[in-house]
């Protein structure tokens, strides 16, 4: 009785002050915002090797991607993330999408099989990150619904929320018009593909996991 | 022809998540498209999008299209938001509209602060060109 009252204490207490080794930053948004090519991007930066394959394709990420210890230094200080690639989350998937990339049929079913069963296991992990980074194409309406979907989840777990407004480097992109969807988050203007603005995305990086 | 069917909040205040879900995603699933009083909660967004993709494959079901339209407290001050979650507490979370679609039949819906712009697939395009539901906090417009 008293062991189990000792592990008890124990635990809570551990779970009270000991400090979290790797701290988990999802990747999330709807197909095709570059949640692949950011993580491949840090990756490159702080490992040399990449997290996962990109693609024009949409849903090219189709399970979930975990690359551990990725140590992240900025201004002096030093985190270790799990950083954590996740299929992109959708409401509707149709395998003739696919055919119009010139994918053979049985591929296209497939891959869009794959890609139900991948927004699924996305939306199950949504519990197990300690902060995420919503990543949007800046080109695209930001007031899609998935993205309003996927900040509310995290807003009512309490999971600190970076929103990326990647593609910067495309004419057509529109930082302000994601800003002003947003207004009551932290948005940071990048292009993954040509790594520009990474900088300050490490600095926004370190600033959400203070609010952990 | 396109069926638009009205769900009121009183339909789906006593039902759990996953009746509302289930209630919701039955209509769409007959091919009609569902504008309901107020919103799904975050958790019931995600299990409808999770049971829509359980769905997707089945017959020719290829998922739905959603969009809500939910007024945003600009500057209300702290009275105004305790009123604001005592009434809802209350009577429930009745603000706003809701429209999911089946995406056989739409194409898109499109939200721009504060209307909504619906536009559906080739076949419905036949009788008018562009499908159109223009709804702004107090008022519904069709086209």
């Amino acid at each position: 009785m008293l062991r189990i009252l000792t592990n008890f204490v124990k635990r809570i207490f551990l779970q009270l002050f000991e400090e979290k080794k790797q701290i988990k930053l999802g990747f999330y948004g709807p197909p095709n915002g570059g949640k692949t090519t950011l993580s491949n991007r840090i990756c490159k930066d702080w490992l040399g090797e990449e997290i996962g394959t990109a693609s024009k394709i949409p849903h090219e990420t189709r399970q979930v991607m975990l690359k551990d210890s990725v140590v992240i230094k900025h201004r002096g200080k030093e985190l270790a993330f799990t950083l954590v690639d996740t299929p992109g989350i959708a409401t509707r998937i149709d395998y003739e999408e696919f055919l119009k990339y010139k994918m053979p049929e049985q591929q296209a079913k497939r891959r869009a099989k794959e890609a139900t069963k991948g927004v699924i296991e996305a939306i199950k992990w949504l519990d197990e990150m300690d902060c995420v980074v919503v990543v949007l194409d800046a080109t695209k309406n930001p007031y899609n619904q998935v993205n309003v979907t996927i900040i509310g989840n995290l807003a009512a777990r309490n999971i600190p929320v970076l929103i990326v407004a990647n593609k910067i480097d495309l004419k057509k992109a529109n930082m302000k018009k994601v800003e002003n969807a947003f207004p009551q988050y932290e948005v940071v203007g990048l292009s993954a593909l040509e790594g520009s603005n990474m900088e300050e995305f490490y600095e926004s990086v370190f600033r959400i996991i203070k609010k952990r | 022809m396109l069926t638009l069917q009205f769900v009121p909040y009183s339909e789906i205040e006593r039902l759990d998540s996953t009746g509302r879900i289930k209630k919701l995603l039955g209509i769409v699933r007959e091919e009609k498209i569902v504008l309901m009083q107020g919103r799904l909660k975050p958790e019931e967004e995600t299990g409808l999008i999770q049971k829509t993709m359980e769905a997707v494959g089945k017959s020719s079901f290829t998922g739905i299209e959603i969009c809500t339209i939910y007024p945003e407290e600009v500057n209300a001050d702290l009275f105004g938001r305790l009123k604001k979650e005592f009434y809802k507490a209350l009577i429930g979370d009745r603000e706003g509209i809701t429209i999911i679609g089946p995406a056989s039949l739409v194409k898109e819906i499109r939200k721009d602060p504060n209307k909504i712009q619906l536009f559906t697939h080739t076949p419905v395009r036949r009788t008018s060109p562009k499908t159109k539901v223009i709804a702004s906090k107090n008022k519904k417009k069709k086209r």
